[in-house]
């Protein structure tokens, strides 16, 4: 009863709160400075189209190297906290489970349809995350849905932990050796002034843009694909 | 106009979120509380980024250079939010591998029957 009370002060403070900073917002005319020389550098320091990922593989982007050492973080610890869990139920004398039921042909040929049309566009995304809306972050969620429609298409199916694992440390090694050549050849840790800048709105453009996107693509899609496969019963 | 709506959705869902947190026993319930609320952050810090008649900060055909600092909403929220939206999905991750080991040991989803480390 005490708690339930407590709960609902709580509520009602916040929402006082949050009633206040609602009603007293009033929306931006303009962008604010620093917002403004961002949009004007990205384009013509960097020579990205899209500005949102030229702040997140350039100016910002050791801040994503940051973001990536979590999610790497994630997907060990979820292998560390699963990966000793006791075997399938009938092996622990408890009554077997019913063996699931294969999934039917509609299923299998819908999958099978769309799984290489996902990769596609998936890498359509990555690549073109310094010209449209898109990047390394959003296309490697695409490949790790693509990874949940098989296995969800077929459970019994193994996928190879092991490559995933060694592409992805692959793809962070790189990275970060691509930030060390900043180091050296330009301006500073992750310059992606490395590359020559190119036409602006061309696909080889945008200096070392393309190259990071790619990498972060294929670190966060195998990164995901190895914290879905964590979830699986374990053989 | 349009930022206030959003702005007032993700208030909500916050509070939702936090409701759904403080109130239910169920730990996947709870869990479901917790992406409410990340996902009630995320659109407060869009909606706060927004910009009169603003369009989205790519630079095309339709959107020139000289006229892009006028006309774009702020791409440093969007910029934050798009790694917030990834590493929430890892703590949601993280947070049901804990909830299967926990049913394992306890053969249940309350959080009652954890008990041991409440003072």
């Amino acid at each position: 009863m005490i708690r339930s009370l407590f709960t609902i002060f709580a509520i009602v403070l916040l929402g006082v709160v949050f009633a206040t900073i609602a009603v007293s917002y009033s929306e931006q005319q303009s962008l604010r400075p620093l917002a403004e020389s961002y949009v004007q550098l990205v384009p013509r320091d960097l020579g990205a189209a899209n500005v949102v990922t030229g702040i997140l593989l350039t100016y910002r982007a050791f801040d994503t190297l940051g973001e990536v050492a979590v999610l790497f973080m994630v997907a060990a610890s979820a292998g560390l906290i699963l990966g000793t869990r006791q075997r399938r139920p009938e092996e622990r004398g408890e009554p077997a489970q019913e063996a699931a039921r294969p999934s039917s042909e509609i299923v299998q040929t819908g999958s099978q349809i769309l799984a290489p049309l996902i990769s596609i566009f998936a890498a359509y995304i990555i690549m073109n995350g310094h010209l449209s809306a898109g990047g390394g972050f959003q296309g490697g969620a695409v490949i790790a849905s693509c990874v949940l429609l098989i296995l969800l298409t077929y459970p019994e199916h193994r996928i190879n932990v092991e490559f995933l694992s060694i592409t992805e440390s692959l793809a962070g090694a790189l990275f970060v050796l691509t930030g060390i050549v900043g180091l050296i050849a330009a301006g500073g840790f992750l310059d992606s002034h490395i590359l020559p800048l190119g036409q602006f709105g061309a696909f080889f453009s945008a200096g070392a843009i393309p190259i990071l996107s790619a990498l972060l693509g294929v670190k966060v899609g195998c990164e995901l694909s190895v914290i879905l496969d964590r979830f699986r019963p374990q053989p | 106009m349009i930022s206030n709506i959003v702005l007032t959705t993700g208030l909500l869902l916050i509070l939702i979120g936090l409701w759904g947190v403080l109130t239910h026993r169920n730990i996947l319930r709870i869990i479901i509380g917790f992406s409410l609320f990340g996902t009630g952050t995320h659109i407060v810090i869009v909606a706060i980024g927004y910009v009169t008649n603003g369009t989205a900060p790519i630079l095309d055909r339709t959107l020139s250079l000289s006229e892009a600092s006028s006309r774009v909403v702020d791409p440093i929220p969007s910029a934050l939010v798009v790694t917030a939206i990834v590493i929430g999905m890892a703590v949601t991750a993280i947070m049901l591998a804990y909830t299967i080991r926990l049913y394992d040991s306890k053969k249940t989803l309350s959080i009652d029957a954890l008990m041991e480390s409440k003072w």
